[in-house]
């Protein structure tokens, strides 16, 4: 497996000093007798590990999750996209690797300072809620302030707010067996936060609902990181989420990280072919800015303005309106024009979706 | 198409699969073996030159361990009296309070300071706990059970047999999660503890008894702590389980929370665990139940012990109403467990409650209990059922018995001698023929066959050592009277659960009398066969079909309703008949779960039959027995660990057989 492909510069926190998590070259290996296969410098027996007496679930993930930024990662069942978020927290020992916290070694930290990390600093969101039955939902949230030895008025006051923060004002008495799927995702979200963390960890949190709440919870996801803008390490089997989402999207396959990109340049330039019959399925105008399809200005005579960093899609009343032959001038966010849009290439796009770029 | 030639793949040659020729090989060596009986002898008989004198060293070890260990600050001695008086402290309290009184002095000295708690004021107690746990109908079983044991004057004896569950049970659940505790945490532990916890499981009751009879002593303190040993090794397993059977996420959300180690367990792992847990007191009650009557041999008194003195002098009439309140303490105990474990999770509440609507029940049982204390200082018959309103039935049963014994004696006695003298007779003289190194090697060659030559080892070292501690005769007998029994329950049960898997009122109408039936300590299955056949190995044998036929029923029915519903719409889609479908789908696909109904079979089987020891069959019950009568610890614990190992060895080709089947057949 060669080494993921280099970060690209992501626009939106370029200029910011490190980042916020970072792995580099993370192994899992399930097996007896694991560490025998590792070598001097870290790298895996890879004949013994095709054996089929190990499974690699992780293998040489690296990558980094900026601040304040949405991390997708993305794959199919037992792609090792969930072990691989347990190799983040730890909840799964890596089998070699180093991960890096706000440049704090996490390999190294010990039982106690992995406590108080995760009390203080990282929040986690699971699959099937994981809320404990026996708890209200007041008693749910309150968990993470209450094992951190906060008196119960003070735990339940912070608790309350968060409670509210998800819309859930009026159930805090309730049972997590009395609610339905989507409250009871909210409750799991609201424990996650009733911490504050600094780095908030979601494993595949809508899977488990159906359709409609899931695209109702997305929307709520994203209105509460419009809020709180957390960094956030988002796992999905789901492309069409990892796409609405991410900020920067990393596919998986067989363990190993295959492409990290953003959604545009993961529809632009698929690194794979496994990668491109993800994108495939997914409407061009919906990902692709302005700015990806503009050409240079050669003299035209612009019929409007699109923003370069903003979607077709969000745009596509003013360009489809327009007529046949327009031209429209691409402008960045300090209203520079930067290129031209003609409005044939956008009808172009719209009508052969599953042409390869 | 019509006349194309269809080649069919032709039958596969006929290959002498290797196990036909092991087996075959192995009658053939034992055939020759018979024949040549007088050449060989040691083959037939084991010499006793050659037995290991294990029991003596037992026996040694344990006068060692009480007579001369010094543990340094005191003695072993001193330190099981300082247990037993430890448990012997609340266990006086509550028998005071349920039974005795408050009493100053001793003897026929003592003075009642405070009186014992009203009849009156603890059987409306526990009809509100039926109400707490579940409904009005539980509140009225449980009246209706101690009601009984009120009005046919077994209060006195009843009220000693629940003190020593009353004290048991918490220890032994309290014992029981700590040591599942420390197995769930340490990998190294649980697997120290699971092979002792199989072994305990499948240690007859009656030899823990012995070691605890010479290490506490002949009292109502050491039947409790043999109750709490028997009754604890369940609990362990189920809270194993249950810790086990926590979804990761949870464990995962708990730890992302922050917690510790300690936070962890007690605020995340034992409250999602608290349902599964619950299953295991119900099995700590029951089993504790069944041990404290057990136990009367060495001195629990109280229910077990009225029985145990009317089996002992052959009066029927006497046990039968002791007997019956077993039963319905049993149920009552049961039920109640049960609906506790059952107890639907709490719903929020949408106003502040009073203090009285929090605990109306406890607030009531309070209200009761102060009443009948003041009124019964005026009101004796508040504290004490007047015997003048007691009725006995003794009488009757003492009737019945003389009726049956009178009218159908000859029947009874025909039947029971035909089935005595042309199938049990011969099949023990057979069994009793065989050499027993043929007897080894084929158990041997059964497990290598069904689990691979590792279990082959274990089962023909496990049979081996019954001949080397010289219990083979035993062995045996134990083999002939648990195999027959097993044989007839299957014959009997596997019918039953058939039918009750295809009519919903059947099954409900069997589920009902077997959970009563499994809810009965063994003792009490003595009394009907003993009423009707006498002693001996033809009452025991029915009483073991009575007490190990419940598993049988329950698999099979529950085998066949779960088969996949999708498998039995396609049978009935290509249009097989009700028979068709049940030979030719429903049993071959429920027939690894019936299988493990049949291992159930047979280790219930076996402790039942090792109590039938007390209407005198000859096999290694008896050997406990006299062990027992003796104050032989050797000799119990041999002969103890001899009926494990034949239960091992069953448990373990049967689990084999079933595992690998359903593996086949994709049902795991």
């Amino acid at each position: 497996m060669s080494d993921a492909p280099a970060t690209t510069d992501n626009p939106a926190v370029a200029g910011q000093p490190a980042a916020k998590l970072s792995c580099k070259h993370v192994w899992k290996i399930f097996g007896d007798n694991v560490p025998s296969l590792i070598g001097v410098d870290g790298s895996f027996d890879e004949a013994r590990l095709e054996s089929g007496e190990y499974i690699g679930a992780v293998r040489d993930a690296s990558f980094e999750v900026n601040d304040g930024e949405t991390f997708v990662i993305m794959g199919l069942s037992g792609s090792g996209k969930s072990t691989l978020l347990r190799c983040m927290t730890r909840l799964i020992e890596p089998s070699s690797g180093e991960i890096y916290f706000e440049s704090e070694d996490l390999m190294q930290a010990s039982e106690a300072q992995l406590i108080d990390m995760r009390r203080h600093k990282m929040g986690m969101v699971f699959q099937h809620f994981a809320l404990l039955p026996n708890r209200s939902v007041i008693g749910n949230v309150a968990l993470p302030l209450e094992v951190q030895g906060i008196g119960k008025a003070e735990r339940e006051q912070r608790a309350l707010e968060v409670i509210k923060l998800v819309g859930l004002e009026g159930r805090e008495q309730y049972y997590p067996r009395e609610l339905s799927g989507g409250q009871q995702q909210r409750v799991g979200i609201a424990r996650s936060l009733a911490a504050e963390p600094d780095i908030w960890f979601l494993d595949e949190p809508f899977s488990a609902l159906d359709p409609l709440i899931r695209r109702e919870m997305q929307d709520e996801f994203m209105r509460l990181q419009n809020v709180l803008h957390k960094t956030i390490v988002f796992i999905t089997h789901d492309f069409d989420e990892a796409i609405r989402l991410g900020d920067r999207i990393a596919i998986m396959k067989d363990g190993a990280i295959i492409q990290i990109g953003t959604p545009e340049q993961l529809v632009l330039h698929p690194a794979t072919d496994y990668v491109e019959e993800f994108t495939q399925g997914i409407p061009r105008a919906k990902v692709l800015s302005a700015g990806a399809l503009m050409r240079d200005v050669d003299g035209d005579e612009f019929a409007g303005t699109v923003q370069a960093s903003v979607s077709i899609e969000t745009q596509l009343d003013a360009i489809l309106n327009a007529d046949r032959g327009a031209i429209f001038a691409v402008h960045d966010d300090q209203y520079n024009v930067v290129g031209a849009l003609p409005r044939e290439v956008v009808v172009e796009l719209l009508s052969a979706p599953q042409q390869k770029e | 198409m019509s006349n194309a030639a269809v080649s069919l793949p032709r039958p596969a040659p006929l290959v002498l699969n290797r196990w036909v020729l092991f087996w075959g090989l192995m009658i053939v060596v034992t055939v020759v073996l018979m024949l040549s009986k007088e050449s060989l002898p040691w083959a037939f008989k084991y010499p006793r030159a050659w037995q290991l004198p294990l029991a003596g060293w037992i026996t040694d070890f344990m006068k060692w361990l009480i007579n001369s260990f010094d543990l340094g600050l005191f003695t072993f001695k001193e330190l099981t009296r300082g247990l037993a008086w430890l448990v012997e402290q609340p266990y006086t309290f509550v028998r005071s309070l349920l039974s005795t009184g408050f009493l100053s002095g001793v003897g026929s000295d003592a003075v009642q300071v405070f009186p014992r708690i009203s009849w009156l004021a603890l059987i409306a107690g526990l009809m509100l706990l039926g109400h707490y746990t579940r409904d009005w109908k539980l509140a009225l079983l449980v009246g209706g059970c101690f009601g009984y044991l009120v009005v046919f004057g077994q209060w006195d004896s009843a009220m000693v047999t629940l003190s020593s569950i009353i004290i048991a049970v918490p220890i032994g659940i309290l014992g029981g999660m700590l040591l599942g505790i420390l197995g769930h945490r340490s990998r190294g532990f649980r697997l120290v503890l699971i092979p002792v916890l199989d072994l305990m499981q499948t240690v007859p009751v009656f030899a823990y008894l012995v070691p605890v009879l010479l290490l506490f002593g002949f009292s109502p303190v050491s039947a409790m702590i043999a109750t709490i040993i028997y009754a604890m090794p369940p609990m362990v397993r189920v809270t194993l389980l249950a810790l086990e059977q926590i979804s990761s996420e949870v464990t995962e959300a708990g730890a992302m929370a922050g917690c510790s180690r300690r936070q962890l367990l007690w605020k995340v792992l034992l409250p999602s665990a608290k349902h599964s847990l619950m299953i295991g007191v119900n099995q700590v009650v029951m089993l504790s139940l069944n041990m404290v009557i057990i136990a009367s041999m060495i001195g629990a008194g109280g229910l077990g012990h009225d029985v145990l003195t009317a089996l002992r002098r052959l009066r029927i009439d006497e046990g039968v109403e002791a007997g019956l309140a077993i039963t319905l303490l049993a149920i009552a105990l049961d039920r109640l467990s049960q609906a506790y474990a059952k107890r639907p999770p709490p719903m929020h509440r949408s106003r502040q409650p009073t203090l009285w609507q929090r605990h109306p029940h406890a607030l009531a049982f309070l209200m009761i209990v102060s009443v009948t204390w003041v009124l019964g200082i005026y009101q004796p018959a508040l504290n004490t059922y007047p015997e003048s309103w007691q009725i006995t039935t003794g009488a009757f049963w003492g009737d019945l018995v003389k009726y049956i014994n009178i009218n159908y004696f000859d029947t009874l006695e025909s039947f029971k001698n035909f089935l005595l003298l042309n199938l049990m007779v011969p099949f023990k003289r057979f069994l009793l023929s065989l050499p027993w190194v043929a007897v080894v090697a084929a158990v041997g060659l059964g497990g290598w066959q069904l689990g691979g030559w590792r279990l082959g080892l274990l089962t023909a070292s496990l049979a081996t050592f019954i001949a080397v501690v010289g219990l083979w005769a035993k062995a045996m007998v134990t083999l002939y009277l648990c195999g027959l029994a097993v044989v007839i329950a299957c014959l009997i049960g596997i019918p039953i659960g058939i039918l009750a898997s295809r009519s919903e009122r059947l099954h409900r109408i069997v589920g009902v009398i077997i959970d009563t039936l499994q809810t009965l300590p063994s003792f009490v299955y003595l009394m009907p066969v003993v009423m009707l056949f006498r002693v001996g190995d033809f009452a025991a044998m029915l009483a073991v079909i009575a007490y190990a036929i419940t598993p049988i029923i329950r698999y099979t029915d529950h085998g066949i309703r779960h088969i996949p519903g999708e498998l039995i719409e396609a049978a009935r889609q290509v249009g097989m008949t009700r028979g068709q479908l049940l030979r030719k789908v429903q049993v071959p696909l429920a027939l690894p779960h019936i299988m493990l109904g049949v291992n159930q079979t047979i280790m219930m089987a076996l402790s039942m039959l090792v109590i039938t020891a007390l209407v005198g069959t000859r096999e290694l019950g008896q050997e406990v027995y006299i062990a027992l009568t003796k104050a032989d610890t050797g000799r119990g614990v041999i002969a103890g660990v001899c009926v494990a190992f034949i239960a091992i060895i069953s448990d373990r080709m049967i689990s084999a057989w079933a595992t690998r089947r359903k593996r086949e057949l994709g049902l795991e």
